[in-house]
């Protein structure tokens, strides 16, 4: 068994023990600046490794992330097993605080893998994740259907023989027959779902909720077994939202791909820039100056706050409430004069850079934020004398679609979703980044994990981003808005100008783009809706070799149906609007 | 000129007036679509439709405009009879309730010995309309629409006639006019406000207004049982509501508020005003609250309403019989 050196050693030592009993099945443990011991395993014992991992003494009880690599193209693999193609399992230890990952090899010719739903439940969309994008057939799967490409598509896209570019491809068309082939190939099968039509003579309505509904937050579809308007069961659909970020990933250089990024979860804005730059950081191994740590904190803050208050104005108008929303949006409009003020753009400011942000902050800037931190308070008060204190919001919403903390973790859920059960996991606090363990805030925790704890919760936490982001206006470090590191892109305009290499680094960075160094690198935040990281891979190159965007809403969306057995159609209304998903969170 | 009998003259003039009534209430019935929107533009902190002429007021006429020349499709899978049916009866038993109310000592369509029965009756036939609508429109979301419909008018439909019997009992006559005549001294509202109180909730279930919109729920169902309606049949239900709340709140004018009884101002002011504030209500509501689940709803009207105007009943015969007695 080699060991490798990773970013903290003690972890490694730790979690070497941990695979104590699998040493032969442990083919090699691989060094990356992941932050995370990662072993390469054999197939054969992958579930029982599994297993084990979920049952040991503070157990890593969430499969935080599932996906593969096509390897046939990677020209860097210095002592990495043989593998045409990788699945990746990445678990998550809240008790430990820790993670660890374990990759399976391979080959062209013998592309599958045992299914570890018998593990890990919600392994279940991200084993169909790997068979759409990869055609790695996953063995014993309840139901391999394609999740994010439409049923009838051919080829697996993430394939590295699959073309990126429209231009590859003969141009599209539907014809009319066409079109109800596609049609047709989306009418729902209960029997393929394992669903009864009838129970005791009396037929179940099988209701389409979506794609197209008011209250699916987007392209949603999901299919209801109804009996009445109990739901004995219900089928989340996905995929409607599908661009193939991950795929473009491969083809943008290092500094292109972040406008890519705004546009994940986007009500997010620049909170979704921080994972994808600062994992790139560690790539390139860029130390930011604390000013531009300071910025990219009070940024990704603003728009915490814009996307809860998105949230809070959507989750009571699903309940029926038709105020709220006008009200709520009118301080997000509030929220982007001053992002607006400081970035130059709304919704989707690509605002951050490699190495540090576009511009520096503006003259006059703290006024402008100052003023919004003035007027929120007042207005998160009345939101809940008028509605969070309402009784009819309280009977919508209390012992809900409730899950605890134990059911959260088995299915994937992290942020705010997670804190309601009670669970304190904040990535801020646990593993902060970007300076955040200089800031003094608190965790917002709620008990029963209800509808009303999630809307309460964010809430609570607008009062928290407020407070972050007073202290970094009352305590903005004063320096550069860009590190001095030859990976900077853009690098420093000023020198650019008196300064021919300087210039000759800048043409290429700009042209070409940067050129990373072959290593694997991961960062999470807290994004808005919960734990969001990009697992980058680079072979050396000008683009990512494997961009993996882990979002907090794919999961989420998987556990409906295991929130809502036996509740009624208002009640999913009512949890659908408490999950804040965006589907263009789901589907990438 | 013979044939210019008195009676003659009064046919005509009960027509003109009956015209004059069922046409104000279409009209107000419509333009209330407008004033809502501006008033909830009002209270959430936006405009509201105000580009069509002096401070939106044409817009009631593009509006109509619109919905006429808009196309009138029947889903080839509805059940068309019904589905033609099913408006109309949403826009004419309301409408044809109107007769029955006294708007000022001198006008008014009928005056009928039954007046609030027929008022009942035809609140009954106004279920129809959702249930038939939903039922014929061959769609889901509006087939559980009219579920919710019909479980929640059976609920309703059992106290509201209960709660008005207070009224009849105090003014001892079923005839609009002798009950607005009974409040010369004192208001229904006082003895009676219980059977107001459980009369508001009904009448609210009644129109399908906010809170009480279950059946057509556009965050659950999508707009519920006129889902697959347009043009001016969707023009016909969505008026008919609008004057099914002008309805309600002109019968709880005359009912518990005295009618056109008031000071210094003449009858059919003090008539607007009182029925106009009550509109407000209507919009206030559906402005303010978040809705109930309807399940609740309905353990609501069972529960709490039903007892309620039974007891108020029952008090208000004890109190009357020991009085009179």
């Amino acid at each position: 068994m080699t060991t490798g050196t990773v970013d903290n050693p003690q972890a490694n030592a730790d979690n070497g023990h941990l695979l104590d009993q699998f040493r032969e099945d442990v083919l090699h443990v691989q060094s990356t600046l992941t932050g995370m011991p990662v072993f390469w395993v054999r197939r054969e014992s992958l579930v029982d490794i599994l297993a084990h991992l979920k049952q040991v003494p503070a157990p890593f009880s969430m499969l935080y992330d599932l996906s593969a690599v096509d390897e046939r193209l990677r020209s860097h693999r210095d002592g990495l097993p043989a593998s045409d193609f990788t699945v990746f399992y990445h678990l998550l230890s809240v008790e430990r605080n820790e993670d660890l990952m374990l990759k399976v090899a391979l080959d062209e010719s013998d592309l599958r893998v045992p299914t570890v739903t018998g593990v890990f439940a919600n392994a279940s969309w991200y084993e169909r994740e790997v068979w759409d994008l990869f055609g790695i057939h996953v063995e014993g799967h309840p139901h391999l259907a394609r999740i994010l490409m439409p049923p009838t598509w051919e080829g697996h896209p993430l394939r590295k023989d699959y073309p990126a570019r429209a231009t590859e491809f003969d141009p599209y068309t539907l014809t009319v027959e066409g079109q109800g082939e596609e049609q047709e190939a989306m009418r729902f099968e209960p029997e393929a779902w394992g669903m009864q039509r009838e129970r005791d003579g009396a037929e179940f309505m099988f209701l389409n909720l979506g794609p197209n509904h008011p209250s699916a937050h987007g392209a949603f579809r999901i299919v209801l077994q109804l009996d009445g308007e109990e739901v004995v069961d219900c089928v989340p659909d996905i995929g409607y939202h599908h661009r193939g970020a991950e795929k473009m990933a491969e083809r943008q250089s290092w500094h292109s791909f972040i406008p890519y990024t705004d546009r994940i979860d986007y009500t997010g804005g620049v909170m979704n820039n921080l994972p994808y730059v600062l994992a790139v950081e560690k790539l390139a191994g860029i130390e930011v100056p604390d000013r531009v740590k300071t910025i990219r904190v009070m940024m990704a803050e603003m728009f915490r706050i814009t996307s809860h208050l998105l949230f809070l104005g959507t989750y009571l108008q699903d309940l029926g409430a038709m105020s709220p929303v006008f009200y709520t949006f009118s301080d997000r409009q509030r929220g982007y004069e001053v992002i607006e003020g400081i970035t130059g753009f709304r919704m989707h400011p690509a605002w951050y850079r490699i190495g540090g942000v576009a511009q520096d902050l503006p003259r006059g800037w703290e006024k402008l934020v100052q003023g919004f931190l003035d007027w929120m308070p007042p207005r998160l008060r009345e939101y809940e004398k008028a509605m969070m204190e309402n009784a009819l919001v309280r009977e919508r919403t209390r012992h809900v679609a409730a899950f605890n903390t134990a059911e959260a973790l088995e299915w994937g859920v992290t942020g705010p979703n997670l804190r309601a059960t009670g669970c304190n996991f904040d990535l801020r606090k646990q593993r902060p980044y970007s300076g955040y363990e200089h800031f003094d805030f608190e965790v917002p925790l709620a008990q029963n994990g209800d509808v009303f704890d999630r809307g309460q919760l964010r809430i609570d936490e607008m009062r928290q981003s407020l407070r972050i982001i007073q202290q970094c206006v009352d305590h903005m470090p004063t320096g550069d808005y860009k590190a001095d590191h030859p990976l900077t892109t853009p690098p420093p305009r000023e020198r650019m100008l008196q300064h021919i290499e300087t210039l000759i680094t800048h043409f290429l960075q700009v042209s070409w783009g940067p050129v990373l160094k072959p290593q694997e690198s991961l960062q999470m935040v807290e994004a808005t809706k919960g734990i969001n990281s990009y697992y980058l891979t680079s072979d050396g190159n000008t683009m990512s070799y494997r961009t993996r965007i882990r979002t907090p809403s794919f999961p989420h969306l998987q556990q409906i149906p295991a929130v809502m057995r036996g509740g009624f159609v208002p009640d999913l209304i009512a949890h659908l609007g408490s999950i804040d998903f965006v589907m263009a969170d789901v589907d990438r | 000129m013979n044939w210019w009998t008195p009676e003659l003259a009064a046919i005509l003039w009960g027509m003109f007036q009956a015209l004059v009534i069922l046409l104000g209430a279409v009209l107000l019935g419509a333009a209330l679509t407008v004033v809502e929107r501006r008033l909830l533009g009002l209270w959430q902190d936006r405009y509201g439709p105000n580009r069509v002429g002096p401070f939106g007021t044409l817009q009631l006429i593009a509006d109509m405009l619109k919905i006429f020349f808009k196309e009138d499709w029947i889903p080839p899978f509805a059940d068309w009879p019904l589905f033609v049916l099913a408006p109309i009866i949403a826009f004419a038993s309301l409408l044809l309730s109107f007769v029955i109310i006294p708007i000022t000592p001198g006008w008014g369509v009928a005056d009928m010995h039954i007046g609030l029965l027929f008022f009942l009756a035809m609140a009954g036939i106004n279920v129809y309309a959702v249930l038939l609508g939903g039922w014929a429109s061959g769609n889901k979301y509006a087939l559980l629409g009219a579920l919710r419909a019909s479980a929640q008018t059976l609920s309703y439909e059992v106290f509201m006639g209960l709660s008005l019997m207070g009224v009849v009992a105090l003014a001892g006559s079923f005839n609009m006019r002798d009950i607005v005549n009974a409040q010369e001294g004192l208001w229904f509202i006082i003895p009676q406000f219980f059977g107001f109180a459980t009369f508001f909730i009904a009448g609210v279930a009644v129109t399908h207004r906010h809170p009480f919109d279950q059946p057509e729920a556009e965050q659950e169902l999508a707009d519920g049982y006129h889902i697959e309606y347009s043009g001016m049949k969707f023009g016909m239900f969505f008026i008919g509501e609008y004057v099914g709340m002008v309805l309600v709140s002109a019968l709880i004018v005359t009912l518990f508020f005295g009618g056109w009884h008031g000071p210094w101002l003449p009858p059919i002011l003090w008539f607007a005003i009182k029925t106009g504030f009550f509109l407000m209500l209507f919009i206030l509501l559906r402005a303010s609250l978040p809705r109930p689940r309807y399940d609740r709803v309905m353990s609501f009207g069972w529960k709490v309403c039903l007892p309620l105007t039974l007891i108020n009943l029952l008090a208000t015969g004890a109190v009357m019989l020991l009085v009179g007695g």
